[in-house]
């Protein structure tokens, strides 16, 4: 209680120095007065009554100090002192202020920036309620594409009753294109992206719809009303933020559609499972009706009961596989999921491939923050040299040693704080522009945000910096003699020649650090250009696709064979009135592009050879029409599908290269070769017209997988993308495209007329963004390095004004001069570069699982970093060679 | 100076200061520290400004009380007095004084032989 009360009144006393003061002078000298009164009563005289008060009073000003200490708040009050001399000594050094500042806003703001990114994609749980509880449920990656990712209705049902270890499991259609869904509003259709959910899909995840409510089961039933749910970015933008929206009816691919809710922004089914794509509404998943038979067609995401660990979930799941049946009408694709039930920690599944790239990331901008804290260090070491003096008076005035390294650290974390401010806006600037990279495959990108943990990831990092770059300078002053540096007049001293050493020494670190951060951006750097000198199989370059949509529904219809001859018709009309607009060289039409979406429809044997028991995998499929092949610019052997190749004809395909020496290896061809081989049974049987060249249909990293092509009148495709290769820039055929696709169709949709080279691009991001952040990491270090650099030759250049004057005037040539200042830089970056080196072959072995047909040891790549900072650090020291070699010996020799 | 005088222990001042009060009644800072020092008989090393430290310790936890007022010789002078809450901290630190005395009195008085 009285501990409160004085807490409290020293506060008060605190903020009211003034009146208390001049209270206490009054109380102190009316004290002196009585006791001087008391002595002359004593009989002695006034000067001595007056001494000998004072005597028995105590020094005075020691007295008025313990007063202040014990009434108000001395520490906070010495703090105030420190801070305020702080910002006046570093007002009077504008240059030094501003540099410093730079240096740490740039480290600081970087390491913000990353923090932020690790942060959303590592540390922060994903954006839902009990997040470690969701788990992916998919088979170990397999030759078939997303057609092995996924499993049948039926095989869900099965799970969903069999497991045990789930709270429920949902799932979605994962075979949704871009542009599935067209909105009519009157006018053209705008085209937009839906992604059908299993009607359990928000419940499993924990999402609460921003409005109205969100799927319930009877939404997915045979015959429910069409509802849909917007996402947040998609009401915004077409409806305009519409508060009345729920309830509301839109003619959305032909039916009346009832909008029932809007998700919350923090939803966003795009950045969480098919990052860099937008997906603008959800649907629900009708299990029982149409898509029962498609086979493998939903990815499955589950919620663990509570207390449920993943070593309890993973032999469940297991178990529960050998019960799933492909088709339950089927009893012999029953067990095909046994070993192919596996779950994962949905956000391993999300962002586990990322981990190791982010953990570089991170270390190489904590390195440039490093870089900073020792270019600081320098700098205030240079500083401090020049502010003996001022700190030999203050403690010949009675300062303490604490109370000045003190007053330095007060120094330093005004600097670091007020870098970390600027940091902090900088980083915001980033973040914001990341933020809003769509185009970037990067999963939760759009919910990336500055939180409470980066600014307290803000503030440890501002402490250790001030730590790092004030401790060295604080304990050097801590340890001189202050009274001599009084004496010493400076220059060419012994004190200065200990403190270049040292300067010396963090400028060697400092290009080692760069040295290393170049290596790994270098090694990053190579292995992108490796990426985009992969062949393809197809050349992105000079094509662009876009979405078309036709009605080749036929009344009566029985096996299919009506609409297939009526799409050949419409596409074959397609595809000569867009061949015909000028500057186009060819266009054709396949349901599926590469490093898009893909599937598989099991694996064609050749015919008359028994298939092995233990051989896996299955071709992706493609549905095409003529001249889709050569648009893509992917070379054939053999013919291309024709036009004949029609519902009533054979039945023909093209294999790739890797398939076809696949099946060689069994089928034995004459001169290995499929052209005019037979593959498939049981009626279904095809004739390989043509061996098309490899494509990488997943990324371009990694192999080239399987694929075969059918003919688009032949068999059913999932949508039409139109491809065309043109002589002109694509964009400027947009319009005329899309012009004649709606003059063939009055219900084709304004779909984006996409370049082929931006589906290399997206596919091509997360590796283009994090090479472009390790190299302007490593550019940010370097030039660190090179101001360190310039520094320390700079200061060494201004110490040895006189012994420079001296050789000049010996006959020293300015060229002999020049030579001694850059050899002496080239033994700093020369000793630098080879610690670097070292470091950099040890750090470059763990990053070699970031690495694209690039040896961690690539020698191009460590030939090009040294030149680099050998030429870098050569330019530093340039300057202040330069500088030495214009002295004037007279003045040099006259000064001092 | 002769003898040494006896040091204060920490906290004692405060103690002595409210003791005086308390025998007193209201006193300025002056009048305090001449008090201390005849009741001590010259025995305790008092540098007077000190008290004034003290004091406003004291009346920061609201032990005491302060208020301009007039000396007996006309002066304008900061009188001191003791609150009640002043009151019970000085019966409760006298208590423990006079353990504390008790037990050092007792331990001094054993013979070298009589120990554990």
């Amino acid at each position: 209680m009285s501990a409160l009360r004085r807490a409290w009144a020293r506060v008060h006393s605190f903020f009211h120095k003034p009146p208390l003061d001049a209270e206490l002078e009054a109380e102190i000298a009316t004290h002196i007065e009585l006791a001087i009164e008391e002595n002359l009563q004593h009989g002695l005289p006034l000067v001595e009554a007056r001494r000998q008060a004072l005597v028995r009073f105590g020094g005075v000003d020691l007295m008025k100090y313990q007063h202040r200490e014990a009434r108000g708040l001395m520490r906070l009050d010495i703090l105030l002192q420190d801070f305020r001399y702080t910002i006046r000594s570093l007002g009077r050094d504008r240059g030094f202020t501003i540099i410093a500042i730079l240096l740490l806003a740039l480290g600081i703001g970087a390491n913000i920036a990353v923090f932020s990114v690790v942060n959303n994609l590592l540390l922060r749980p994903l954006p839902f309620p009990n997040a470690d509880r969701l788990v992916w449920i998919a088979p170990p990656p397999t030759k078939c594409g997303l057609s092995c990712a996924t499993y049948s209705t039926d095989a869900y049902d099965e799970f969903r009753m069999y497991s045990r270890s789930y709270q429920d499991v949902t799932g979605y259609f994962a075979f949704s294109g871009p542009g599935n869904l067209d909105l009519n509003l009157g006018g053209a259709p705008i085209p937009a992206t839906s992604i059908d959910v299993i009607a359990n899909f928000f419940e499993v995840l924990g999402v609460q719809p921003a409005m109205g409510r969100l799927f319930r089961p009877e939404d997915g039933n045979n015959g429910a009303a069409p509802v849909i749910v917007l996402s947040d970015a998609w009401w915004r933008r077409q409806f305009n933020a519409d508060p009345k929206i729920v309830g509301k009816a839109f003619d959305m691919n032909g039916n009346q559609t009832t909008v029932i809710g809007v998700l919350p922004p923090t939803f966003d089914f795009g950045a969480v499972f098919s990052p860099g794509a937008k997906v603008d509404a959800l649907t629900p998943l009708n299990l029982y009706g149409p898509p029962r038979d498609y086979g493998n067609i939903i990815t499955l995401i589950g919620r663990l009961k509570p207390g449920v660990t993943m070593g309890q979930a993973v032999p469940d799941a297991a178990a529960a596989a050998t019960h799933m049946c492909w088709n339950n009408k089927q009893p012999g694709s029953c067990h095909q999921y046994t070993g192919a039930v596996v779950p994962v920690p949905l956000k391993d599944y999300i962002s586990g491939k990322l981990r190791r790239s982010l953990v570089v990331l991170w270390s190489a901008v904590g390195s440039v923050l490093l870089i900073a804290c020792v270019n600081l260090s320098n700098l205030l070491l240079a500083r401090a040299a020049a502010r003996t003096k001022e700190f030999g008076m203050r403690t010949a005035l009675g300062a303490s040693r604490f109370r000045i390294v003190r007053q330095l650290l007060t120094e330093s974390l005004v600097l670091s704080g007020a870098g970390a401010i600027c940091g902090l806006v900088l980083a915001a600037a980033l973040i914001a522009w990341l933020r809003h990279q769509q185009a970037l495959a990067l999963p939760l990108l759009s919910l990336l945000h500055i939180d409470g943990a980066a600014l307290g990831w803000t503030v440890l990092i501002a402490l250790v910096a001030a730590g790092l770059f004030g401790l060295l300078p604080g304990l050097r002053m801590a340890s001189g003699n202050l009274q001599d540096s009084l004496k010493d007049s400076g220059a060419g001293s012994g004190q200065g020649r200990k403190h270049e050493r040292l300067r010396s020494i963090l400028v060697v670190t400092e290009v080692a650090l760069a040295c290393v951060l170049l290596v790994g951006a270098g090694l990053l750097l190579r292995s992108f250009l490796q990426v985009l000198d992969v062949d393809l199989g197809f050349q992105p370059q000079h094509a662009a696709s876009i979405n078309v949509e036709y009605d080749d529904s036929a009344p009566n219809d029985k096996d299919g064979s009506l609409g297939a001859a009526r799409r050949g018709v419409i596409f074959q009309q397609v595809i000569s009135r867009v061949s015909a607009i000028p500057g186009v060289e060819a266009a054709g039409i396949s349901d599926y592009l590469p490093l898009g979406q893909n599937r598989a429809w099991g694996l064609p044997w050749p015919k008359s050879i028994k298939q092995p028991e233990n051989v896996h995998g299955s071709p992706l499929v493609y549905v095409i029409t003529p001249g889709y092949l050569r648009a893509m610019g992917t070379g054939i052997r053999g013919r291309d599908i024709s036009w004949d190749d029609g519902p009533k004809s054979r039945n023909v395909v093209l294999i790739n290269r890797s398939f076809a020496n696949f099946l060689d290896q069994y089928a034995h061809w004459p001169n290995h070769d499929a052209v005019g081989q037979i593959i498939g049974g049981n009626g279904q049987e095809m004739l390989v017209v043509g061996v098309a060249d490899d494509v990488h249909e997943e990324s371009s990293e990694g192999e080239a997988g399987w694929q075969i092509y059918y003919s688009a009148m032949q068999r059913g495709p999932s949508g039409a993308q139109l491809v065309v290769r043109t002589t002109l820039p694509p964009a400027v055929l947009a319009g005329t495209v899309l012009r004649t696709l709606r003059d063939i169709n009055p219900k084709q949709a304004m779909a984006e007329f996409r370049p082929i080279q931006s589906l290399v691009d997206h596919a091509n991001s997360p590796r283009q963004f994090f090479m472009l952040l390790a190299a302007s990491f490593a550019g940010l270090g370097l030039l660190l390095a090179a101001i360190g650099i310039y520094g320390v030759i700079s200061y060494s250049v201004t110490q040895r004004t006189q012994e420079i004057g001296i050789r000049m005037a010996l006959g020293a040539t300015m060229a002999q001069v020049r030579r001694i200042v850059l050899f002496k830089t080239l033994r700093l970056a020369a000793f630098g570069i080879a610690a670097g080196a070292i470091v950099s072959l040890l750090v470059s072995r763990a990053i070699a699982a970031l690495l694209f047909n690039t040896a961690p040891s690539d020698p191009i790549a460590f030939a090009a970093m040294i030149v680099l900072i050998g030429a870098v650090a050569m330019l530093a020291g340039y300057i202040p060679a330069r500088r030495a070699s214009r002295i004037n010996p007279m003045v040099a020799l006259r000064n001092n | 100076m002769g003898e040494t005088k006896l040091d204060l222990l920490q906290g004692t001042l405060d103690l002595m200061v409210l003791q005086s009060l308390a025998a007193m009644g209201a006193q300025h800072g002056y009048g305090i520290a001449r008090r201390i020092e005849q009741a001590s008989g010259d025995e305790v090393l008092l540098n007077q400004g000190t008290i004034y430290a003290s004091l406003v310790r004291l009346q920061q936890r609201g032990w005491i009380a302060a208020e301009w007022g007039t000396s007996d010789n006309n002066r304008k002078a900061k009188f001191y007095s003791i609150t009640r809450g002043g009151r019970k901290q000085l019966a409760k630190d006298a208590a423990h004084w006079q353990r504390l005395s008790d037990v050092m009195g007792r331990l001094f008085s054993m013979s070298p032989e009589e120990g554990l």
